[in-house]
């Protein structure tokens, strides 16, 4: 089956950035509707700032809900942008080339967005900018080093900035190439951003360089984050559904499962919207399946030892809080979407050759895994909380009220608002990936079958 | 040996189960001297009600011969607390006469202290407390009005201890055995409930801690409490010391 075709550089730049230099239909009302939505989001959050906590479902036991679960969820997502442009790069896995732009681009913007939850779930939010932020040795003001409310933001910052600038130094020949086809303002706008770029050797090498050495870089901080993350719940010695030693590689492995399934939905969305099947193709998820299969296992694993811990130290409450968790209304309804969706119906699909090359099906249940594992974080958090303590006085359900639904919602709106407004600007697509995978790519005869394949020079 | 410096004594609660009779005075003072906002109908049904200290309730045996077992459950005031290393900004700490502090000043309002409590003795201000006009004058001076969005809990009444010691260190003596009183202690009408200085050897609270019927509640998670809880006493019933605590 031959998918690509042969594609002259005019057809590539004026296809790959038709986001930039035309505007499709469809962009002018998607982006109102969502500024509309964001802005809802926005006022509903100003109203919560100061109105107080008490507009939100939470109660006495149940202290963290929605919003901690959306915040884990969005750190989640955020975990396939490293993990595929990092790792691919590292390898030279030539398929990566259409896809890592976007998925570092969703890493940047979940991580934006995951960083409002715990300040807007803080109590005094306006305090938290007292107390934390200047990390203030003049004042004698020091932030509690061994919370992991503290190593979050930390290793959050880290990651951010790190992913920012691996996503620029990617984004600089586009941004040379944008500079060339522009006039005006924008015109402007480019030279600035794109640094001064020509294209010449010494140049791409240290582009080139610069990438590789980020990508190195951010491995490690690529599992710390979620590591980290895990132990808001995993140090809570007293939580019986939290505390658990294998919650850092559990959180881990979910998140690439969550983040890759991510990226997954992200380009199907990209290849409908901006008609990019001649770049985006049935390979490409297929390649992004096979690999997800594996982490969807390992992270089913973990899931099973994680919920089955208890029966080996027949620790009482944990078994308890188990039983409520998997066979408890209404917390059974939950557990049993969230195998289904997380694991259940798509991984067995993705078995199939032809499910992982059909882009509407990988869409779908890429959707599904992402439900999935939202459920999953909520599952976790939240019955730990609700879980009938030794003591009668403090049992007590939690329901999220419209308020944390409506934050909840803005979430979604304002990361996909935030991309479609840098698609505006920026090519989704690195088009000097493209064109040089285009370069390093020959069709070679083998026997009778023409073949495509990756030609490289040897160093 | 009881002096009036600051960090020689450890505080702490011993608690006789045995002789709470569940009458909830002690929750009543401590709602009146720490200011706590009033748990209207709405608050307690949303389960945001706050109760520095409360009386559980179990009932032992099936009705008609059902019994009901009360026993008083504030801040531990643990030595080993998991509230602590969890704050972010060091709202909560332990000082050095065996207390949990909580500052309300320094407190964000994470509420991450309260997921780490095992005894679910931390109160977070949902809203803004308000009182009735009737009620406004009531307030203690010495106790702050914490404001919605940060978190409280049992002091030890820490104002009271305040009181007596800067009195006592003025006075140049030395804080007698049972000088302090907490509200809850206070108002207790069988005893139950006695505050003192574990550091002294005499003083009534360490006499009480050696009897053998002592425990303290959740051991498994090493908190360490600085409050003793003495087992109830069931006359019809061979158990030994811990019977309260077994409902763990
Ligand atoms: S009882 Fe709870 S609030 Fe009090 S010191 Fe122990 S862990 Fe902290
Ligand atoms: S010691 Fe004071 S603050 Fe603590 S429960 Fe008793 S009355 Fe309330």
């Amino acid at each position: 089956m031959q998918q690509r075709r042969e594609l002259d550089q005019v057809y590539t730049n004026r296809k790959l950035l038709n986001g930039q230099l035309d505007t499709p239909k469809w962009w002018a009302p998607t982006v109102s509707i969502l500024g509309v939505i964001v802005l809802l989001g926005l006022i509903v959050i100003a109203i919560m700032i100061n109105k107080g906590l008490g507009v939100t479902g939470l109660s006495r036991p149940v202290y963290w809900g929605l919003f901690i679960t959306t915040f884990v969820f969005w750190v989640g997502i955020s975990h396939a942008g490293i993990m595929i442009s990092a790792i691919l790069r590292l390898t030279q896995a030539e398929w990566r080339r259409p896809v890592t732009r976007a998925a570092e681009l969703l890493t940047v913007f979940s991580l934006l967005t995951a960083l409002v939850f715990p300040l807007i779930h803080a109590g005094r939010p306006w305090r938290i900018a007292y107390w934390i932020m200047p990390y203030d040795v003049a004042r004698g003001i020091y932030p509690n080093i061994r919370s992991p409310l503290i190593m979050d933001p930390v290793a959050i910052s880290t990651y951010l900035i790190g992913s920012s600038l691996f996503l620029y130094i990617a984004l600089l020949p586009d941004l040379g190439n944008l500079r060339d086809r522009t006039a005006g303002w924008k015109n402007a706008m480019y030279t600035v951003l794109a640094l001064g770029w020509r294209g010449n050797p010494r140049q791409w090498k240290m582009q080139t360089v610069g990438g590789i050495l980020l990508s190195a870089l951010m491995l490690p901080i690529f599992v710390s984050v979620h590591s980290i993350v895990s132990w808001d719940f995993a140090i809570a010695a007293a939580v019986e559904g939290w505390h658990s030693t294998i919650f850092a590689p559990y959180f881990v492995i979910g998140a690439v499962h969550s983040g890759v399934s991510a990226v997954v939905t992200m380009m199907a969305l990209m290849r409908w919207l901006w008609k990019w099947d001649d770049f985006i193709r049935p390979e490409h998820f297929d390649a992004l399946a096979r690999p997800l299969i594996v982490v969807a296992t390992g992270w089913l694993g973990f899931t099973f030892l994680e919920l089955t811990f208890a029966l080996y130290g027949q620790d009482a409450p944990e078994i308890a809080l188990r039983e409520m968790q998997m066979f408890e209304w209404p917390w059974n309804l939950l557990f049993i979407i969230f195998f289904l969706t997380a694991y259940a119906i798509p991984v067995p699909m993705w078995l199939f050759k032809r499910v992982r090359t059909n882009i509407a099906l990988m869409f779908w249940t890429s959707i599904l895994v992402n439900i999935g594992m939202w459920l999953e974080r909520f599952l976790i958090i939240v019955p730990g909380l609700a879980r009938r303590t030794p003591f009668v006085y403090t049992w007590e359900a939690y329901r999220p009220s419209a308020v944390e639904w409506t934050i909840f919602i803005w979430s979604f709106a304002w990361v996909t608002f935030l991309m479609l407004l840098f698609s505006k600007f920026f090519p989704l697509v690195p088009l000097f990936e493209q064109k040089e995978s285009q370069v390093f790519t020959d069709d070679v005869m083998i026997g009778r079958a023409k073949v495509p394949a990756i030609v490289r020079e040897a160093d | 040996m009881t002096t009036a410096a600051f960090g020689t004594h450890n505080w702490g609660m011993v608690v006789d189960v045995d002789k709470c009779i569940g009458c909830n005075a002690c929750v009543v003072a401590c709602q009146a001297e720490n200011n706590i906002p009033i748990n209207t109908q709405d608050r307690v049904e949303r389960a945001r009600s706050i109760a520095w200290i409360r009386v559980e309730r179990y009932w032992i045996g099936d009705f008609p011969d059902a019994k009901a077992q009360f026993i008083p459950i504030m801040c531990q005031h643990c030595e080993n607390a998991p509230c602590e290393p969890v704050c972010p900004v060091y709202a909560t700490y332990h000082d050095a006469e065996g207390m949990n502090i909580q500052v309300y000043n320094r407190c964000v309002g994470t509420r991450y202290c309260a997921n780490g409590c095992p005894y679910i003795v931390r109160f977070f201000n949902y809203w803004e407390p308000v009182w009735p006009e009737s009620l406004r004058n009531h307030l203690n001076p010495d106790v702050t009005v914490r404001s919605r969005g940060i978190m409280e809990k049992c002091s030890f009444c820490v104002h009271r201890i305040r009181r007596v010691a800067r009195g006592a260190r003025s006075a140049g003596v030395e804080i007698a055995d049972g000088a302090i009183q907490t509200a809850c202690s206070s108002a207790c009408p069988t005893s139950a409930l006695n505050f003192g200085n574990f550091n002294d050897p005499n003083s009534k609270v360490s006499k009480m801690r050696d009897d053998k019927r002592h425990y303290t509640l959740l051991d498994q998670f090493g908190t360490d409490p600085n409050v003793i809880y003495l087992a109830k006493i069931d006359a019809n019933k061979k158990v030994g010391a811990g019977e309260a605590s077994s409902h763990g």
